[in-house]
């Protein structure tokens, strides 16, 4: 299984790559492509998992905050902003069709809230498990 | 006509003139009626121009021309506060320091922050004349002065709909757009 799960993130890293400017929208299935390739150049890699990824979604990580904090328990429901009280859309691309469609914000949004709640970058493996439990989730 | 007719007629004109110099002004946005008071709640013995010990907001708070930039990513947190209620320099020092924004990481990358920096410096406040530049919009002298005991009774502060007095819009529903107007003020129960 995880082969078949190998050989499809391949072909869409094929297609990832002729998109020219990053900055184009993309699908969600293409920028977990991407960061597979990443995590796949990382020893030991296995693939993904969406139930790594949900525990490590709904974990405190020794901060204040944890994913769900924000996002709610639930990614498909409409979220707060822990401190300001900020709505935040649904992170679940089944509840939100713009949800990682534009690989600059995703990079911009990971490299802020993985310091927030991990004090640290988050792992192309951290990336790639939370995205594949996102992707489960049905609205 | 006579010579003290004359005089008279020019008389009534001067008082008709400076009438219609003074209506004007005393229709003015009611925000800035104790704007005559110069200097009434600045710092002791400081030498500033201007009300707050200098630390006043500008006018308007709000540029008609809004960017797109600053709209989006600012308000992906909090309202995209009005450049005009801080001085350019606090502008420079939030911008400077987005990976560690109020025990947040609100970075941008280099382009963008440039973009915005530029933005909220050329419409930052028009009348700050003190040589200080707070982070916190609510550690001005005009804001603490706005929302003092005088003003709103300290039981809003403990009302969860206002949270915060980082939480603009919980009592002036046009913050976003600049509108501080007392007429405008809605406070929650």
């Amino acid at each position: 299984m995880f082969r078949i799960f190998h050989t499809s993130c391949l072909a869409l890293v094929a297609v990832a790559g002729l998109a020219a400017q990053p900055a184009f929208a993309e699908t969600p299935d293409e920028i977990l492509a991407a960061i597979h390739k990443e995590a796949a150049g990382t020893p030991g890699f296995q693939g993904f998992s969406a139930a790594r990824g949900e525990s490590f979604f709904k974990t405190k990580h020794g901060y204040e905050w944890s994913c769900s904090s924000c996002h709610t328990e639930n990614p498909a429901a409409q979220g707060k902003h822990a401190k300001t009280g900020q709505v935040v859309e649904p992170i679940a691309p089944s509840a939100n069709a713009e949800r990682f469609t534009n690989p600059k914000k995703v990079e911009k949004w990971f490299k802020r809230n993985c310091n927030d709640v991990l004090g640290r970058a988050c792992t192309p493996q951290e990336k790639g498990d939370t995205l594949a439990y996102l992707f489960t989730v049905k609205k | 006509m006579s010579i003290y007719n004359q005089k008279n007629f020019r008389m009534l004109a001067v008082a008709l003139l400076a009438m219609g110099i003074m209506i004007p002004a005393a229709q003015a946005d009611d925000d800035d009626r104790d704007e005559r008071y110069g200097g009434k709640y600045g710092e002791k013995g400081e030498k500033h121009s201007g009300k707050y010990g200098g630390e006043n907001r500008g006018k308007p708070v709000q540029p008609a021309q809004i960017n797109t930039k600053f709209q989006q990513e600012c308000s992906s947190c909090h309202i995209a506060y009005a450049p005009g209620l801080l001085p350019a320099e606090s502008w420079r020092k939030v911008m400077n320091g987005l990976d560690k924004h109020f025990g947040s990481d609100a970075s941008l990358d280099a382009q963008d922050n440039k973009e915005i920096t530029a933005f909220l410096v050329s419409n930052a406040s028009n009348r700050w004349s003190a040589s200080t530049s707070p982070l916190r919009i609510s550690e001005t002298a005009w804001f603490k002065r706005k929302h003092d005991g005088h003003e709103i009774d300290p039981a809003v502060w403990k009302n969860p709909k206002v949270k915060s007095p980082a939480n603009c819009g919980a009592c002036h529903p046009q913050a976003e757009r600049g509108n501080f107007n007392e007429r405008d003020i809605r406070i929650p129960k």
